[in-house]
């Protein structure tokens, strides 16, 4: 049943994505009012094909479309795609213990930690190009663009000022974005914001969501370079909940914890007694 | 076909937690064991938050246990007695093992802690009921009548011991104190290992307390499923941690692979079968050992501060 699902979604999110670029297309080319920063002409608008995400039973990953608009670009640094779009997609801020095991006479034990003050649970990104080859470090690190240079201190530094950061807690925030890229949480794909066309001024990004995304307010930061200069930013939110079945089992264990234990238990007496009679032998 | 787990939010292959379940109750049903110690390990293997693992197999032993034990129930071969006390000790040591489950949890050696538990008691039991097997085997073979594990007269420190009770169905007169420790011990590894525990109380019943093999497993049988119980409905209650819809993804499959496990017992004789078992508790303490002292493919783990571990 699983094969069929992706299939009618794919349609659907086709369908959305037509309609979404006919109207962003139609804001931006009237943008002229909504300039992002003072003496920029080019307006940035996008939006998501989604707003909400409900986790239900067969819920095995998903894919979020996002597509926008830059209005009155200039025609000569479109043509010389000087144009750069980065969209990153962040999950709810979690603090998170990162624990390293060490030699203990002879057995792995855990023995350091360190706690990470706010690490995404999810990142992803996506842009039109290599993100070094967008803007200089510096900047990537201010807006927390790529995952070596995602902050994970819940902090936002102004332009300019060095990151105090102590190599031990360097380390342990390391190893938790090699964790996390393993396990396909944290992505980077260097080429996917995508134009519609040569020198057009629409463009789409499919951001993947894994499996076991987690529940919270996700958002969408989407920045607009020209020429390595940061001239558009946009946000737009997420939401990530249970739905249906799931949400109940969820919301009946810990609101009942007591109650939902003792159907655990009559469950399991049923099961094991249903068995003893449909396999009756003895 | 793939499934969301509510509590452990992760996605999960249907097919192969049903199959996981069923092979584990294929050898349930073979040698009378819950199975919960084979259970747990493989869910860990599978990704599933140790913390969860544990817990949603204490609530599996349950479905296998009453199975079980209500087979039993209808032969006669329960000592309700006897059961009862060893429950009163197993309520109170489940009761212990919640509570030391969540404070190993926020110390962040839990997983050490359980890989540590299963070594020691898998390889130790393992090793004492093979060399046990083995033996009656060989002088089964010698043309021996075959070994009679309760040697009356045969008494031991157990039995000096106050407070003493008698037990007809099992023809004991022993003292009480024995009874309610072993309920209590089988109680905290019960919680914090997510195991039935039979595979130690099987060899202590009648190693220790002397109790005859007729009555051993189902009596054993009809105490750990009241202590699976009674731990199931505390760490749904204090730590949230069992997932209703894997557990009984997992008892489907465990009822079902039951039905032929004890079909293909009754073509093996019990030593062959005890040997068996004992290899396979054996092998089990054996790869969980190396995995202790073999180099992990990451020396760093994450987990939420609450002790959850990710």
């Amino acid at each position: 049943m699983n094969g069929r699902l992706p299939r009618s979604r794919h349609t659907i999110s086709k369908a959305l994505s037509i309609a979404l670029l006919a109207m962003i297309g139609f804001m931006g080319s009237r943008g002229h009012a909504q300039l992002s920063e003072v003496g920029q002409r080019e307006s940035f608008e996008i939006g998501l094909s989604q707003t909400q995400i409900g986790i239900t039973s067969d819920f095995n990953g998903e894919t979020i479309t996002v597509f926008g608009a830059i209005g009155d670009a200039d025609m000569r640094i479109l043509r010389e795609q000087r144009y750069d779009v980065v969209i990153a997609l962040f999950g709810p801020l979690r603090p998170v213990v990162v624990r390293e095991k060490q030699r203990f006479f002879g057995v792995w034990v855990n023995r350091v930690s360190k706690t990470i003050p706010a690490a995404p649970v999810t990142y992803s990104v996506a842009s039109t190009r290599e993100l070094r080859d967008i803007a200089p470090a510096e900047t990537l690190r201010r807006l927390s663009l790529g995952i070596d240079t995602l902050r994970l201190d819940g902090r936002t530094p102004r332009l300019g000022q060095p990151r105090p950061v102590s190599s031990q807690q360097a380390r342990f925030e390391n190893a938790l974005r090699d964790l996390k890229s393993s396990r396909g949480l944290y992505t980077v794909d260097i080429s996917g914001v995508d134009y519609t066309a040569a020198e057009s001024t629409l463009f789409r990004a499919d951001l993947f969501l894994p499996a076991d995304l987690s529940t919270g307010e996700h958002v969408v930061r989407a920045y607009l370079f020209k020429q390595g200069k940061i001239i558009g930013q946009k946000r737009a939110d997420l939401i990530v909940r249970k739905v249906g079945f799931e949400a109940e089992i969820d919301r009946f264990a810990s609101e009942h914890g007591f109650l939902y234990g003792l159907f655990a238990v009559a469950l399991a007496i049923v099961t094991g007694w249903l068995g003893r009679v449909m396999f009756k032998r003895d | 076909m793939f499934l969301h787990l509510p509590i452990a939010e992760l996605s999960v292959n249907v097919f192969i937690i049903v199959g996981m379940g069923m092979a584990v109750g294929f050898l349930s049903g073979l040698f009378g064991v819950g199975g919960g110690f084979l259970i747990t390990p493989l869910l860990i293997f599978y990704n599933i938050p140790p913390a969860i693992a544990v817990a949603t197999g204490a609530n599996q032993v349950i479905a296998s246990s009453f199975s079980g034990a209500l087979a039993h129930y209808k032969r006669r071969t329960i000592d309700l007695k006897l059961g009862t006390m060893l429950l009163i000790g197993g309520a109170l040591g489940s009761l212990a093992g919640v509570w030391i489950f969540g404070l190993l949890r926020s110390l962040g050696q839990l997983d050490l802690a359980v890989s540590l538990l299963y070594v020691l008691l898998l390889s130790t039991t393992g090793g004492l009921m093979l060399n046990e097997s083995v033996r009656s085997l060989l002088r089964s073979r010698k043309g021996g009548t075959g070994t009679n594990l309760r040697r009356p007269g045969a008494h031991n420190w157990v039995h000096g011991l106050p407070l003493k009770m008698r037990f007809p169905d099992s023809r004991l007169y022993v003292s009480i104190i024995p009874v309610l420790l072993l309920g209590f011990l089988i109680g905290v590894l019960a919680a914090i290992m997510g195991v039935g525990g039979g595979f130690i109380m099987v060899p202590a019943m009648i190693y220790l307390l002397r109790v005859p093999t007729n009555v051993v497993i189902g009596t054993s049988l009809f105490q750990i499923m009241f202590t699976a119980a009674v731990t199931t409905v505390l760490q749904a209650w204090t730590n949230e941690t069992i997932d209703i819809v894997l557990a009984f993804l997992l008892m489907i499959g465990g009822v079902v692979g039951a039905q032929f496990g004890v079909e293909a017992g009754r073509k093996l004789r019990g030593d062959q079968l005890r040997a068996l078992l004992a290899i396979l508790v054996l092998s089990v303490g054996v790869r969980l050992g190396l995995e202790l002292v073999r180099t992990p493919a990451s020396v760093f783990s994450l987990a939420s501060p609450t002790g959850e571990v990710e």
